[in-house]
């Protein structure tokens, strides 16, 4: 059977990861690189880089960035962020990342998604989805821009699992940044509506809150930022706790908490 | 220095970057090449590959590759989809695979979730050299729809709805359904047995 999963997801601007917020100032929390290997060696199961600087300003993802950090990674990791076509997500893939995910661009253009199923094969293909109140949110990374797409969660959920889609990140506006736990509800409606695996983001803020998406939601994957960039929550410890409430996780690796050589 | 001449042959899909990066890390050179002359003169020969079977399966054939993987005698791996294109062929598409190994792949149960996607645990069945110092329930990272039931070929199986074949040998010839390049240590280790062959 298979782990749930703990991700990690770095918000990059400039090559450099930054303060999870997504919106306004950017405080910087360090270097790509190191970021990505303490993570990795503390059991970090996935990572997520999001690219904050490559859509509002409408370029490609900085592919140079995505090879170092492909360097030094043996876990998996996906880019988010700047990638429109399938084009931008060759150069992404080739650069050494495991998945794309796209957001936006897959709602301005919905074939895009079959289009990338076709060349990399769906198990490469994220869609990441900004929610609120059931109703699906376009161009949330974009405040000035940020608009109702007019689709229902739901329908959009089912949609891009018909279009070939490989995964689905839900981002929970209204729970993103609060730190009060993921919108439980929410989640579960989407577990309920599709069989791809899905990883809940937005609103960690300890442990139990991990543990109720995973078990109560039924989340294949947890994701989150601030907690993890501030060190209130370190990865060993979240997944211990895990493990205690018999939820099925890789075990922090033998160690990993030394750094991976 | 290294004698070991290590030479993959890219067909379909991205990411070979990774593979290139992992051999690196223990380090082996590799470099990738359709070139029957050079895939020949290889000491280990890998198979890597994510995406789709039918393009892969095509490419194989007609960059006259075929016959040229089936004659190898030193080390072949082959890795996700290049593991199950070792095998006769699969029901994700049409076209005559390589038939090194015994089955064809078929898609995975919906449930729980499909396609197979994160961290899972192997279950040994068989001895082998490339499962030297992995043990029974030693964690992998899986990313596939389609597997390879449990067979004559089967070294280690793993599970997700039913039991498939999580890494098949036969001879010469290996695979592993999992990316060893992205398992962490038990990943190197895999691929670190996999040159020692």
């Amino acid at each position: 059977m298979l782990a749930r999963r703990i991700i990690p997801c770095l918000d990059v601007a400039n090559g450099v990861v930054v303060k999870g917020v997504r919106f306004g100032d950017h405080r910087v929390v360090g270097d790509i690189v190191a970021l990505a290997q303490r993570y990795a060696a503390e059991g970090a199961d996935e990572l997520v880089f999001y690219d904050i600087t490559a859509s509002p300003e409408r370029r490609r993802v900085d592919v140079a960035w995505i090879e170092r950090v492909a360097d030094c990674l043996d876990i998996p990791f996906c880019v988010a962020g700047g990638i429109s076509s399938v084009d931008d997500a060759g150069a992404v893939l080739a650069a050494g990342a495991d998945k794309v995910s796209i957001n936006s661009p897959a709602l301005r253009r919905p074939a895009l998604i079959e289009e990338l199923a076709a060349r990399f094969g769906s198990q490469c293909v994220v869609i990441g989805m900004d929610t609120v109140d059931g109703r699906l949110r376009r161009d949330s990374g974009r405040p000035e821009r940020a608009s109702d797409s007019g689709l229902e969660l739901l329908d959009w959920v089912r949609e891009v699992e018909s279009r070939g889609a490989g995964e689905i990140v839900l981002n929970c506006i209204s729970a993103d940044g609060t730190r009060e736990g993921y919108d439980l509800a929410t989640t579960r409606s989407v577990r309920a509506a599709t069989r791809l695996p899905l990883v809940a983001s937005g609103g960690a803020g300890r442990a139990g809150h991990f543990a109720a998406v995973l078990e109560e939601a039924g989340a294949d994957a947890a994701l989150a930022a601030s907690v993890f960039h501030s060190g209130e929550i370190r990865i060993p410890d979240l997944k211990r706790t895990l493990l205690a409430r018999g939820i099925r996780i890789r075990p922090v690796p033998p160690g990993g908490l030394q750094g991976a050589a | 220095m290294s004698t070991r001449r290590v030479v993959a042959v890219p067909v379909g899909g991205a990411n070979f970057g990774s593979v290139r990066r992992a051999f690196e890390r223990l380090g082996q050179a590799i470099e990738f090449s359709s070139d029957p002359a050079v895939v020949r003169a290889a000491t280990h020969v890998v198979l890597p590959g994510v995406g789709a079977a039918a393009p892969a399966i095509a490419a194989l054939h007609a960059r006259g590759l075929v016959d040229v993987l089936r004659r190898l005698e030193q080390p072949l791996l082959g890795i996700c989809l290049g593991m199950q294109l070792l095998f006769e062929g699969s029901e994700e598409g049409e076209g005559e695979a390589l038939g090194l190994l015994e089955g064809r792949a078929r898609r995975l149960p919906p449930a729980p979730t499909w396609p197979h996607m994160g961290w899972n645990t192997l279950r040994r069945s068989v001895d082998s050299p490339l499962l030297a110092g992995i043990d029974d329930g030693e964690w992998f990272y899986f990313v596939h729809g389609y597997a390879l039931p449990v067979g004559n070929d089967t070294l280690a199986q793993c599970e997700s709805g039913i039991a498939f074949t999580a890494v098949a040998g036969r001879g010469n010839v290996f695979g592993c359904q999992f990316h060893p390049e992205k398992s962490a240590a038990a990943g190197r280790r895999l691929l670190a047995n996999f040159l020692d062959l």
